[in-house]
């Protein structure tokens, strides 16, 4: 990969927000350049979206979110893409991931109460043909999400002078 | 009665003779104010990566508390060899021609009491970090400064150094990349140099703790040059490169002569490194690449940022190629590199080390470390601006 590249790539990861300008003042390319680039990166799919992430606990909408595993079994037809795509098109349904191991599947759920998540799981997931069984875990406390510590413990001070 | 006692008169010459150090001054001045943004450091602003705090709090789960042998640990050395074959084909036996030490500054000391005698000379290049001139007096010997220039891009050039070599001359200390100036050395210019050491039969202290932190163009150890292993004592640590500075871990390679003679006083002195400090280094030589390098992009970045920071506020200043300073040129504010800092500090709060600091070299310059978050780094070029503004008016 070329270094600029990465370096685009890192600096957005890190910051989604960052401008073309405020990236060129980082980099050795000019606005324009960066701005192209970036254009190229969103067009081929290597960007894919950008987000933000928030902690809505604190704006007191308490959503409730739960990981649910999943067993199913395959059709003759049908592979796990096909089970995937009814499911992920659900608003409710935050992350669907196929897994090795014990289950097959693995969903983030995410609802306005444990009842709401509940009901969305037995009327909807439960009862698709190929849904073997499910298995439900709220989530309790958020630690870290998508590589960002929610609560960081205060950083050590340095000297702020040494040589 | 017992009489009182001056005890000022029991310090030894050689210590009270060491020059005043401006910056403790400063750092009186600097502690205390608050909301300062600081570009006066010399360490890493990341924490030492996880696996390698982690590594070392398992060891002493583990209850590994003990001494190592005076060396340091076998497979911290066995680790070393491979990692600089690795790197630069460089081949150093890890049972003879390594030492752990308590960070690179111990093994500064030991490497020049190792081979001065009394009245030796030692050429220091400067500017350069601020303990090798008072080493090389607390062991007796002389030291000769070298200088650097901005117009060479602070690189040494042989012809600077050849007026200095006289027949006392014993040794010099290099290091590159450098700290202040971020200057490395290409080949060539090394090559130069050691063609000047190898006819004048001169030894080599190279302080290579930056190599890691180049960004431009590949580090050259001396060591590395042909005719130059046996004559150069590489001292080394992963302070800089790991984010490891309160770790205290360095290491010297050299032949095995002169890694025997640092031993026998390291013994005495220091016996071992910390052995916790030693399990971090295995741990992050081992398998610490990619935080590494990921560090060293994010510092390239912020090169990148402050130099054009620097050259938009009208302080010229060169793109450094190595370490994690700039050095930027104030002399045309008129100011001296010490007032300027001070009044910057006292101004806009804002703390930057005065050049003169790393030696008569360095006056007319600021060092300014870019190990610093980038939101510092944009209200300190802005701070900077607003002071060097007013300067004009």
């Amino acid at each position: 990969m070329e270094e600029q590249i990465r370096h685009i790539l890192e600096i957005l990861e890190n910051d989604a927000r960052a401008s073309p300008e405020e990236i060129a003042a980082l980099i050795d390319m000019s606005a324009e350049e960066v701005y192209q680039t970036i254009a190229k990166l969103e067009e081929t799919g290597v960007i894919r979206h950008y987000k933000t992430i928030v902690n809505w606990d604190i704006v007191g909408e308490n959503y409730v979110y739960a990981v649910i595993e999943l067993k199913v079994t395959l059709e003759r037809s049908q592979g796990y893409q096909a089970i995937a795509e009814r499911i992920y098109k659900f608003p409710e349904v935050r992350s669907v991931r196929l897994l090795s191991g014990d289950y097959d599947i693995s969903l983030t759920i995410r609802g306005k109460s444990m009842k709401d998540v509940a009901f969305f799981v037995a009327e909807k997931i439960a009862t698709l043909d190929q849904v073997k069984s499910t298995s439900t875990h709220f989530v309790l406390k958020t630690y870290k999400e998508n590589g960002v510590i929610l609560h960081e413990p205060e950083a050590i001070k340095r000297l702020p002078v040494s040589f | 009665m017992r009489l009182p006692c001056d005890s000022s008169k029991f310090i030894a010459e050689a210590v009270k003779n060491i020059p005043p150090s401006g910056i403790r001054r400063f750092f009186d001045l600097v502690s205390g104010l608050e909301d300062i943004i600081s570009l006066g450091v010399g360490e890493p602003d990341f924490v030492t990566p996880w696996h390698i705090r982690e590594m070392c709090i398992h060891s002493l789960e583990k209850g590994q508390t003990s001494y190592t042998s005076n060396y340091g640990l076998p497979e911290l050395r066995e680790e070393l060899t491979r990692t600089y074959y690795k790197r630069y084909g460089l081949d150093y036996d890890p049972a003879s021609e390594i030492l752990i030490t308590s960070g690179v500054s111990e093994a500064l000391d030991i490497a020049i009491r190792a081979i001065v005698n009394p009245g030796d000379e030692v050429i220091v290049v400067q500017p350069s970090y601020v303990a090798y001139v008072p080493s090389v007096i607390l062991a007796g010997g002389r030291p000769v400064i070298v200088r650097t220039y901005m117009d060479d891009d602070f690189s040494l050039t042989a012809e600077a150094l050849k007026p200095a070599i006289t027949n006392k001359t014993k040794a010099i200390i290099l290091n590159f990349p450098n700290n202040p100036t971020g200057a490395i050395m290409t080949q060539e210019g090394l090559e130069d140099v050691a063609d000047l050491v190898v006819d004048n039969n001169l030894f080599v202290i190279s302080d290579e703790v930056y190599e890691c932190l180049t960004y431009e163009g590949n580090h050259v150890p001396v060591s590395s040059l042909e005719g130059m292993k046996d004559r150069t004592v590489m001292l080394n640590g992963l302070s800089k490169s790991h984010a490891m500075t309160g770790f205290r871990l360095g290491f010297a390679m050299g032949s095995s002569e002169i890694i025997r003679s640092m031993m026998m006083i390291h013994q005495y002195c220091m016996l071992c490194a910390p052995i916790t400090a030693q399990v971090g280094a295995i741990e992050a030589l081992r398998n610490g690449k990619e935080e590494m390098e990921r560090m060293v992009r994010e510092y390239d970045r912020r090169r990148h940022f402050i130099v054009m920071g620097f050259n938009s506020i009208g302080l010229k200043c060169l793109k450094p190629k190595g370490a994690f300073y700039a050095f930027p040129y104030m002399g045309d504010t008129g100011l001296s590199s010490s007032e300027f800092a001070e009044r910057l500090l006292d101004k806009k709060k804002v703390v930057t080390i005065p050049g003169d600091v790393f030696g008569e070299a360095g006056e007319g310059f600021l060092r300014c470390a870019y190990a610093a978050s980038m939101d510092d780094l944009k209200k300190a070029i802005e701070r900077m601006g607003d002071f060097v503004d007013g300067l004009k008016k």
